[in-house]
């Protein structure tokens, strides 16, 4: 094995602490700050749209001071979940490329799905699931601010005719359903597999957890580990 | 000439109609009311038209709007849309016409043209910011309004502007307020050709059948009233010298409807989105019932220790115990 192939699922900031249990890095109080900044806009951005786009929920408006304010932040939060994304993804772009072992995940994806994770091929930091949610989450925030922009009257609502609005809202408010069917899978995921939570609460997993969701990454990791072991002696 | 309403008594009394009068409330459910007015009808004469903007100038005046001043562009219309302000705008087109290759003036009063079937109401997301009552009237609600712009999307006219001042949207109210203590419209009232004149609606079709009659009778062969049936019927109606072509009168549109992609989303796109969301939601629930939890047992935790102690004691040991697959306890599933 090369040190390149080794060291590909390594994200910046990831460290493995030898001891019982194995603590190991995941997350850094950089991108944890990051994910929840943009995991808060979200909800927000959910809460303000789902306000607007059907009258059941039009309550929701009073969370923000009503609905002229609502109208007002809305396309402020969504301004600011974009550049919280931006961030996300030139953290993790890298780490959620496509590798064949994706392939022969989703072909077992049975098994994931029926708790036998012990049958499915070792994956990296992220499976496939998971490179999946950052794809086409960052793919449905570009379309969001891209439509968003065209039905934002207060600043760009001579940018554009009315029709293409329409077709813009339309698009607009279909892709946020499909974005919050997506953060309900992300979310179930990270409740699902138990010790997932720690890793963007406090940055940190175990390595029996990594062992079991993410073992190519923690070969890495522990290769990784022992080669800069190699000059310094182990702790 | 229709007789011009009567100046109605001084006396204060009761609006003739208001809130029990609303047959339709945006983003509300409303009981409509046992009896429905008569329906009113504001009917403009395109024919009669001296493009003299009196109606303009009386509805900025009843209104108590004034809109910026200007620049001229060199050409009649003032302003050059519709605003906040100005809720009604002359438009001018000069049209060649190809039969008689007369060059022919033809003079839009614009504004809102009180569908029977509002798309304005039907986008808006806020709570009884749009109403329409009985009587045909489609109003704003100021201070239900929360500036969306959605009306804008829903009108089949390009009629809603939303002020940049208060955030709220604009546009011709049919003068409810004079309507509802008997008056006529500022327009109407102002206009010095009585080009522009309100009544029933029935009463304004029936004037409106013999104006198109005098014209047909003086070569207007395609004379007709526009009063759309794909919004139901408008009730604020124009009598075009050439109804076959309302395009040429400034963009008048030919056969206007709610655009199918508003019927969409406020229509199926809501149900299809709820029942996504719910159907996602429900699937994590059966999952999780169904599979239970993914937990990391004690072996899991060995394990890793192991390869964690291996790969630091020395790097070319072969492979750990418990490569995938090989289906050892460490990795089993816990329930």
């Amino acid at each position: 094995m090369s040190e390149a192939r080794r060291r590909e699922e390594i994200a910046p900031g990831d460290d493995l602490h030898p001891g019982d249990p194995v603590v190991i890095d995941r997350y850094t109080t950089d991108a944890r700050v990051n994910h929840w900044l943009t995991a808060a806009s979200l909800v927000l951005l959910a809460l303000s749209g789902l306000a607007l786009f059907h009258p059941s929920l039009y309550f929701l408006t009073a969370l923000f001071g009503g609905g002229q304010l609502t109208r007002a932040i809305h396309p402020w939060l969504g301004v600011f979940l974009f550049v919280g994304y931006v961030g996300l993804f030139f953290r993790f772009w890298k780490v959620n490329l496509w590798t064949p072992t994706d392939g022969s995940w989703l072909a077992k994806l049975h098994e994931f799905l029926t708790g036998h994770e012990e049958n499915m091929p070792e994956v990296g930091r992220y499976n496939f699931a998971q490179k999946t949610v950052f794809w086409f989450m960052g793919l449905f925030i570009l379309v969001m601010i891209g439509t968003g922009l065209v039905i934002w009257d207060q600043y760009f609502g001579s940018w554009s005719t009315v029709e293409q609005k329409r077709i813009a809202v339309l698009i607009h408010s279909m892709c946020a359903i499909v974005m919050i069917c997506i953060v309900i899978v992300h979310v179930y995921g990270a409740l699902w597999a138990r010790g997932t939570m720690t890793a963007m609460l406090k940055g940190r997993v175990t390595g029996g957890w990594a062992w079991r969701h993410h073992r190519k990454w923690l070969r890495e990791l522990a290769a990784d580990k022992a080669d800069r072991g190699s000059t310094t002696p182990a702790e | 000439m229709f007789p011009p309403l009567p100046n109605p008594s001084t006396r204060p009394g009761p609006p003739r109609f208001g809130e029990q009068d609303l047959i339709r409330r945006s983003a509300s459910e409303v009981t409509p009311p046992a009896v429905r007015q008569t329906a009113v009808a504001k009917l403009i004469d395109t024919s009669k038209c001296i493009g003299c903007k009196a109606c303009q100038s009386a509805c900025l005046e009843w209104n108590d709007l004034r809109d910026e001043v200007g620049v001229n562009t060199g050409v009649y219309e003032n302003p050059h849309d519709l605003t906040p302000a100005s809720l009604t705008l002359m438009r001018f087109s000069e049209w060649e016409n190809p039969e008689t290759l007369n060059l022919e003036w033809l003079i839009r009063k614009d504004g809102c043209m009180h569908c029977e079937d509002p798309g304005c109401l039907k986008a808006c997301p806020a709570p009884g910011a749009i109403v329409q009552y009985s009587n045909g009237i489609v109003d704003f609600v100021h201070e239900n309004c929360i500036g969306c712009g959605y009306c804008i999307k829903g009108c089949p006219f390009n009629i809603p502007r939303i002020s940049k001042t208060d955030h709220t949207a604009y546009k011709c109210t049919l003068c409810s307020d004079r309507v509802a203590v008997g008056q006529g419209p500022a327009c109407a009232k102002a206009c010095p050709t009585q080009a522009i004149v309100f009544g029933t609606k029935d009463e304004m079709k029936q004037h409106a059948a013999g104006r198109i009659a005098d014209l047909k009778s003086r070569g207007y062969d395609q004379a007709g009233l526009y009063d759309p049936p794909g919004v139901g019927g408008t009730h604020v109606m124009y009598v075009l010298h050439h109804a076959d072509k309302p395009e040429i009168y400034s963009g008048l549109a030919k056969d206007p409807k709610i655009s199918p992609l508003v019927d969409i989303w406020k229509g199926v796109s809501r149900w299809a989105g709820f029942a996504a969301v719910g159907a996602v939601a429900a699937i994590s629930v059966v999952h999780s019932v169904v599979a239970g939890r993914s937990r990391v047992s004690r072996a899991d935790e060995e394990n890793a220790e192991q390869l964690v102690d291996r790969e630091l004691a020395g790097r070319s040991v072969g492979p750990p115990r418990g490569s995938p697959g090989d289906g050892d306890g460490s990795r089993e599933h816990a329930p």
